[in-house]
């Protein structure tokens, strides 16, 4: 119901900015369809950024679940396309590439999972807030990418890494940036489904989330929890790094994740935390942001920014205990 | 020598102070306030377009003021009057200053990355003095009068505030906006010290206020040595730069390593007023 409010007030709002420009919505929003879901191409790419947003998306849900904020998603996308693009400039030809591609998506968890597990560590140990530390980190682990970019990875001019010879990921046809990584987006996102309500772990993880003194007095280790949680939220991140790294440009380049991890939060949102509403709103974050290409001819492509954070704005306010909704 | 260092680090610490300020007012109201970035930004874009459809910088600091506010209120309106999580709505409201500046950059000024070269000052940037004051001022303000005895009331405790007649909505939904206008300065200063608005070039300015604001564990003055702290460490690393081998990026994780030392009560435990964040 918040979403079709949602979707319904963000219209609404894409209609005055369109007629701010002096043009028509219903031109518009056709231009936005044609260009996403009405060609080929369109589809590709509209395929390719759900991807990465259905990683992050998952990262945020994870956390949310266990009752925490993952504000960090955009530096652990970050961390684990590095990781895989820094250990893939390495590996020789020789790899076996299905040998390569299982260690790069191993390489890129890890990550992930190193960047999650710090704030996880900090509310585990210290009782530290973790929208706080998250939001930092981000800065922190940006920077520190930056430099071993810019410092020592880099191939001279650019801001990237040399690229992979091998453990790339087939795109679904040629010169399409979608790619196999999408079949592992929805695997993680069945993964994480029966992880966290079909087992024990992911109900003590929902029990810490619900209720965390009931959970400590059931015995539940709320502290350990919490920082697996984290870093399990990390490494899903992380391996969402690899449709970029693997999948489409072959190199890790700096400021990739380009604000995947804050929509994430959205798509975790909008999805109500459950994996297959997070792989819908993945789509349909991923083509409205398509969508501004295709419209930026007559209207600038910002407009779907500003939709985008519409839909956030409404979503949480049509929804007094954003938790209550992941229930 | 010295002078001017200090001139510089005073330049620097300038918008930290103004949005700090404001994140300290709107804090301890109880609202968290991780759209600093946010209203800094639209302030900058609002304080361009202000000094160059007037070609006068004064008309750019006004309108800053109120671009910022407008920001701050589209944050009240979603987080007091609609209860909505003021974590993602801050998020969103940053999302939304992005999107919105560069539409506006766009469809005003036809361009993607910059306004026009804007009117400025020619002899000092009058900002540099008001956030310099704005520190005291809301010491003041928090801590020796009626409204900030309301303030810390609905920051601390909404419930027992609003038992004994205090409009903890009222009171909110001001300080939220007072925020703005304060983080609106930050980004006019930005916007008229560069003579111009440029994309997203608030730069994680609004966080590091938000660190600061931490940092100082939300008491004004402790905020603003945290901000002149923070822009004492850039301009060292300005001039050190070439000699001491030590990478820029490394000196810009200062600031938010330090929070997070301090958000884990390594030394001091930095504790945020109990009310905030909550309805």
């Amino acid at each position: 119901m918040p979403v079709a409010m949602a979707i319904a007030v963000a219209v609404v709002v894409g209609d005055l900015l369109i007629l701010s420009v002096g043009q028509s919505p219903g031109t518009v929003y056709r231009l936005l369809l044609d260009g996403t879901w009405g060609n080929p191409y369109g589809v590709a790419q509209v395929v390719y950024k759900a991807t990465t947003l259905t990683f992050t998306g998952l990262a945020v849900a994870v956390a949310m679940q266990a009752g925490m904020f993952n504000i960090g998603a955009e530096s652990q996308l970050a961390a684990g396309g590095f990781a895989a693009g820094a250990v893939g400039m390495v590996l020789p030809a020789s790899v076996p590439g299905v040998v390569a591609v299982v260690l790069l998506l191993g390489a890129a968890a890890v990550g992930g999972a190193v960047v999650g597990a710090i704030p996880g560590a900090l509310v585990a140990r210290y009782g530290a807030n973790e929208v706080i530390t998250t939001i930092m980190l981000n800065f922190i682990v940006l920077a520190f990418l930056n430099w071993a970019v810019a410092a020592h990875l880099h191939v001279p001019e650019t801001l990237h890494t040399p690229g992979l010879v091998t453990g790339t990921v087939a795109r679904f046809y040629p010169g399409a940036a979608a790619n196999w990584t999408a079949v592992v987006a929805l695997v993680v996102a069945a993964g994480v489904g029966w992880y966290v309500f079909g087992t024990r772990a992911g109900m003590a993880l929902r029990a810490v989330g619900l209720a965390p003194e009931a959970a400590e007095y059931a015995g539940i280790p709320t502290g350990r929890v919490r920082l697996a949680a984290f870093a399990l939220a990390g490494a899903i991140a992380g391996v969402g790094g690899t449709n970029f790294v693997l999948g489409n440009k072959h190199y890790y380049e700096d400021g990739f994740a380009g604000g995947a991890g804050f929509i994430g939060i959205a798509v975790a949102l909008a999805g109500g935390g459950r994996p297959v509403g997070i792989v819908v709103a993945a789509l349909a974050f991923a083509t409205l942001s398509q969508g501004g290409l295709a419209i930026h001819a007559v209207v600038p492509k910002q407009m779907v920014d500003v939709m985008q954070a519409v839909v956030i704005l409404v979503v949480v306010a049509a929804t007094p205990e954003v938790r209550r909704m992941l229930r | 020598m010295i002078g001017s260092l200090l001139l510089q680090v005073l330049r620097i610490a300038t918008p930290y102070l103004l949005a700090a300020a404001g994140g300290v007012v709107a804090e301890r109201a109880g609202i968290i306030s991780l759209s600093l970035e946010g209203y800094m930004l639209s302030g900058a874009c609002a304080a361009a377009f202000g000094a160059y459809a007037g070609d006068n910088p004064w008309l750019g600091i006004l309108a800053g003021a109120l671009g910022g506010m407008t920001a701050a209120a589209i944050h009240a309106v979603a987080t007091v009057r609609y209860r909505a999580d003021q974590v993602i709505t801050g998020i969103a409201v940053n999302l939304l200053a992005i999107g919105a500046t560069r539409f506006a950059l766009r469809v005003v000024f036809n361009s993607s990355s910059n306004s026009p070269r804007v009117a400025g000052f020619a002899f000092g940037n009058p900002l540099v003095l008001l956030g310099l004051l704005s520190i005291p001022a809301v010491a003041v303000l928090i801590d020796r009068t009626r409204f900030g005895l309301r303030l810390r009331a609905a920051g601390e405790h909404p419930a027992a505030a609003a038992s004994v007649g205090i409009d903890v909505a009222r009171t909110r939904v001001t300080a939220v906006l007072l925020s703005g206008i304060l983080a609106g300065l930050a980004g006019a200063y930005l916007a008229l010290d560069q003579h111009q608005f440029t994309d997203e070039m608030t730069a994680g300015r609004g966080f590091i206020a938000v660190a600061a604001v931490i940092f100082g564990r939300w008491e004004p003055y402790r905020v603003g040595v945290a901000c002149l702290l923070f822009a004492a460490a850039e301009t060292v690393q300005i001039h050190l730069q070439s000699a001491s081998g030590i990478p820029s990026q490394f000196v810009a994780m200062i600031p938010y390593a330090l929070t997070i030392i301090a958000l884990a009560g390594v030394v001091g435990r930095s504790a945020p007023p109990a009310g905030l964040g909550k309805a």
